[in-house]
């Protein structure tokens, strides 16, 4: 075994997956293709939402992944960072809008 | 960013040689990734023979007033070699007598070369199809002699095809050098103002789209619209079609590569990208690249790393397309950098 919990090249065999479980594996996969296909998003917008659910996921595969990916679509480093940061707003944002149900309890158990 | 060629810092990479010896070796050797002999005999592709010649590719030199950090040429005002007239002229005549469709003239900057005038005017006289002069835009605003540029284009009706890594400043400079994006807009509107690029005009513009780093380019189709888009709304410019051309792991790219530790991974890339389906219409399979001084090569990359003609006929003088009809196409592991994903050549993407 590695040393180490991540190894980069463990992405390239990301589709190894499938030799354990070939039919779950596989309709994985089909999904993962159709879903970042060109719909009612781009498919550039839809690696700019992938970036940022990278980040908030902490995916070092994923990020690897879609920086190169934003690379090759051409996505600015200014845009990517952008992304990051919504990613980053909402999950602040959720850990904050929580302090409404710490207000809630401290005002109903205080006199 | 390099502001001189690897030649001239007498780099270990300004031999072919080596770059050969770079691209056997390591993870092609050890057979963690396959060699591109063996991975296009897997689908019966080996040896690679070419097709019919449709184009005739002339590079002119390698002087060029930008030493672009991606260069498969390398390229830059230091280089020296330069078509004398006296090839040129055995290039007319094969020119004339040759079944190819396509005259495509590169360089370094062609215009840099003090017969390109003459060349381009005889050669428009014999009356090609498609007669294309690549052009790195800036040529054209380096200096006075060069301000005219696209009225000559014009009056020769020449394609001229054109680089352009992002329609930003940032990206574009990085790869190609400080100022090279603004003046390279400023040329587009020149080439616009003649008529080039413009929807409905004959006076065809194309652009060419390198990847600025380890990465392969993504989809040609998608990539040309978010460039017509940018230029259009940012500068009012209009052009034909876009190019995705992935950058070959040869001479100064290469270099690139081993330096920021990419080599490898790019290998990777590559060879995951492999697309069988490109390799039948791979470039190498329809054209036929001339240097500087007349030998021939099955491509521009193969003439970047000296490797001639698998034929009896190897120079321009001797030229015989029966003959070169004949011969196996030479390659290498740089090969995979024109059979990955939708397939890479000088006019694109392939499959």
């Amino acid at each position: 075994m590695d040393k180490s919990y991540y190894n980069p090249r463990d992405l390239k065999k990301f589709g190894s997956i499938t030799e354990w479980s070939e039919e779950l594996g596989n309709k994985f996969f089909e999904y993962y293709g159709k879903v970042f296909e060109e719909g009612a998003l781009t498919p550039r917008e839809k690696s700019l939402i992938a970036l940022a659910v990278a980040h908030t996921e902490q995916c070092p595969y994923c990020i690897d992944a879609y920086s190169q990916d934003g690379l090759q679509r051409g996505i600015t480093k200014e845009e990517m960072m952008e992304a990051i940061h919504v990613g980053a707003a909402i999950k602040s944002g959720a850990t904050l809008v929580h302090g409404v149900q710490m207000m809630n309890k401290v005002n109903k158990l205080e006199m | 960013m390099a502001v001189k060629s690897l030649k001239k810092r007498e780099s270990e990479l300004a031999s072919t040689k080596r770059q050969l010896e770079i691209l056997s070796n390591g993870i092609f050797q050890s057979g963690e990734l396959p060699t591109f002999a063996n991975k296009i005999k897997e689908t019966n592709q080996f040896p690679l023979k070419p097709k019919k010649i449709e184009i005739l590719q002339i590079n002119v030199g390698y002087m060029c007033n930008q030493v672009c950090s991606h260069c498969h040429v390398d390229a830059g005002p230091d280089r020296k070699e330069i078509m004398t007239r006296e090839t040129m002229q055995q290039c007319l005549d094969v020119i004339e007598k040759t079944g190819a469709h396509t005259l495509d003239l590169t360089g370094g900057a062609p215009e840099m070369n003090p017969h390109f005038r003459w060349f381009v005017e005889e050669a428009s006289k014999i009356g090609v199809k498609d007669f294309i002069v690549r052009s790195n835009l800036t040529i054209i605003r380096a200096n006075k002699k060069y301000y005219d540029l696209p009225e000559f284009f014009k009056k020769h009706n020449v394609h001229v095809v054109s680089s352009m890594p992002h329609w930003t400043r940032g990206k574009t400079d990085k790869q190609r050098g400080d100022g090279v994006f603004d003046k390279s807009i400023k040329a587009l509107q020149e080439l616009n103002a003649v008529g080039y690029g413009m929807p409905d005009s004959d006076l065809r513009l194309d652009l060419v789209y390198n990847p600025s780093g380890a990465f392969l380019p993504g989809d040609q189709a998608a990539m040309e619209k978010d460039f017509k888009k940018a230029l259009l709304e940012d500068f009012g410019i209009q052009f034909h079609n876009l190019f995705a051309i992935t950058n070959l792991p040869i001479s100064r790219f290469l270099d690139y590569l081993i330096a920021s530790e990419n080599y490898e991974d790019y290998m990777y890339s590559l060879v995951e990208a492999f697309n069988p389906g490109a390799v039948a219409n791979v470039m190498c399979t329809n054209t036929i690249s001339v240097s500087w001084d007349g030998w021939l090569y099955d491509c521009d990359f193969n003439q970047m790393l000296d490797l001639k003609v698998a034929s009896k006929v190897k120079h321009i003088s001797e030229y015989n397309e029966e003959e070169l009809h004949n011969r196996n196409i030479i390659i290498s592991q740089h090969c995979y950098g024109c059979t990955a994903g939708a397939g890479s050549s000088c006019q694109g993407t392939v499959a």
